[in-house]
């Protein structure tokens, strides 16, 4: 077959709230229909290989890694990706203020994706235990942390969520 | 990485799918999960002309009980086998198996269908459904026809699926109330695949094992029945030397290969290690402590 022949195709998402169209191939990987075509960079490129968890985004309330996913398997869906995470007010999203208070980041590579797969983790359990955190972010790799400070950041936020105080402090 | 280029098809029946997968033949592919074979196709180990993507046959997903049996449709994900309570209650073992796949993003795509019509040695739900005595159900335009687990996989990426067929369902015969199950999964770490695992299904009969399964994932290049270390312990207490008997018998059939998980007298080694593992977690169960 003359692969110089293959059409693009449409594909229809609703990005952070806003609904969009573009045509492209159908190799087209989600991460790259994202950062490429919608400008949206927020949503980070780590390994490619499906280890990482740098590239998850939010698809239909569940997380996917958007590197391992064609931009047509989306088509339909609504996406939310860390650009879309703050409060529609602008303040800042309970998680994205606990890493900043409990220092969750340091070079920040794995953060939109930590933040985003918090985000689904407290969606599905809203007190969860430290081992549940542990193991809600198994799928998502931080080469600075040690993970402890990333850790206290989602108790934060689930304590603000769940309108309690965290008590901890950083380490 | 980019995967090379295709056609894409998004059939919206299992009708219009065997009919694309069967016209378009050995260039085609199904695309459920994507989370092996996208994988595959960045690192141009798989270059299909065409993918049909299941994602929009809703008949293919979802998991009920029929006749003594639960049947699991293809493309339900390894995040809704854990969520299910029928499953919870009735197969334990694989929302257990389910657990120990990859991570939470993985399981959000991967579904059981492309987990045992991949072939992959390291695919850990085909091990547990050779455990099982589960049934593929495989639909072709021709209809389908049933083939078991035990008798599905030829060789590493072999199988009985010819081209133009679509793995449309799992039946899994129930085992009884009260059956104690295992999956024990040695890996490296998490979203790994097994260095060595063991599955077990057994019913007890006040202290002495009434029926006993053993399966083995990833220490050859198909899933292993272990039908001899099964035989040996029915009948048994599951004393320290018949569960020794156990795991030299599963040893004896495995055939892993040296990776960078192991030499492969080590990933034997380990085979046993797992099922003496799984038959005590198993035996705990089914005694209720
Ligand atoms: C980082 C990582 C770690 C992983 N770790 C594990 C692990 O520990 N254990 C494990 O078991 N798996 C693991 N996997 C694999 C994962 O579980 C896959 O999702 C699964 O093997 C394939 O399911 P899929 O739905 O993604 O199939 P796909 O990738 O879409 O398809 C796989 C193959 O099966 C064919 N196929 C799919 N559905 C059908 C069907 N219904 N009928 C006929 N053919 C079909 C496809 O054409 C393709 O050849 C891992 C994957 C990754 C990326
Ligand atoms: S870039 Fe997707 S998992 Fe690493
Ligand atoms: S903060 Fe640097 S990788 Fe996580």
């Amino acid at each position: 077959m003359d692969m110089s022949e293959i059409d693009t195709i449409p594909v229809t998402v609703t990005v952070n709230g806003r609904k969009v169209q573009r045509f492209v191939e159908p190799r087209t990987l989600l991460i790259h229909f994202l950062r490429e075509e919608l400008n949206l960079t927020g949503a980070h490129i780590g390994c490619e290989t499906s280890h990482c968890g740098a590239c998850t985004v939010e698809i239909d309330g569940q997380s996917v890694k958007s590197c391992t996913m064609f931009a047509v398997q989306a088509d339909g869906s609504a996406v939310t990706t860390v650009e879309g995470l703050a409060n529609p007010d602008g303040t800042l999203h309970a998680l994205q203020e606990g890493f900043r208070q409990m220092h969750g980041l340091q070079c920040g590579y794995c953060t939109p994706g930590m933040l985003m797969r918090a985000k689904v983790l407290l969606s599905e359990n809203p007190d969860p235990t430290e081992a549940e955190i542990r193991h809600g972010i198994a799928g998502n790799l931080c080469r600075c942390t040690g993970y402890q400070n990333i850790v206290k950041a989602i108790q934060y936020a689930a304590a603000k969520l769940n309108g309690r105080e965290f008590q901890e402090a950083a380490e | 990485m980019i995967p090379g280029q295709f056609v894409y098809h998004r059939p919206s029946s299992v009708a219009e799918a065997v009919g694309l997968l069967a016209s378009l033949g050995e260039e085609a592919r199904p695309l459920a999960g994507g989370h092996s074979l996208i994988p595959m196709m960045k690192l141009r180990m798989a270059s299909p002309e065409h993918l049909v993507d299941l994602g929009g046959l809703a008949d293919l997903k979802g998991v009920r009980e029929e006749a003594g049996s639960i049947v699991i449709g293809a493309t339900t994900t390894q995040a809704e086998l854990i969520k299910s309570d029928l499953l919870a209650n009735r197969l334990p073992i694989i929302r257990e198996t389910a657990l120990l796949i990859a991570d939470p993003q993985i399981r959000t795509k991967g579904t059981i269908g492309g987990n045992v019509a991949n072939g992959d040695p390291g695919n850990d739900m085909p091990g547990v459904m050779q455990c099982l005595a589960a049934d593929y159900v495989l639909t072709s335009p021709a209809g389908e026809r049933v083939v078991a687990a035990r008798d599905f996989y030829q060789g590493a990426y072999f199988t009985a699926l010819e081209a133009g067929e679509l793995l449309t369902a799992l039946r899994v015969p129930v085992p009884p109330a009260g059956h104690g199950f295992a999956y024990e999964k040695l890996k490296r770490k998490v979203g790994d695949y097994a260095t060595a695992a063991a599955a077990v299904i057994l019913t007890m009969n006040g202290g002495t094992v009434a029926t006993c399964s053993i399966a083995l994932t990833n220490v050859a290049p198909t899933p292993l029945f272990a039908e001899a270390a099964s035989r040996l312990v029915v009948g048994t207490s599951l004393d320290a030397a018949t569960v020794k008997a156990a795991a030299e018998a599963a040893k004896a059939i495995a055939d892993p290969a040296t990776d960078g998980r192991g030499t492969a007298e080590y990933r034997r080694e380990m085979a046993g290690v797992m099922v003496a593992r799984a038959l005590a977690k198993a035996e705990s169960r089914a005694k209720g402590t």
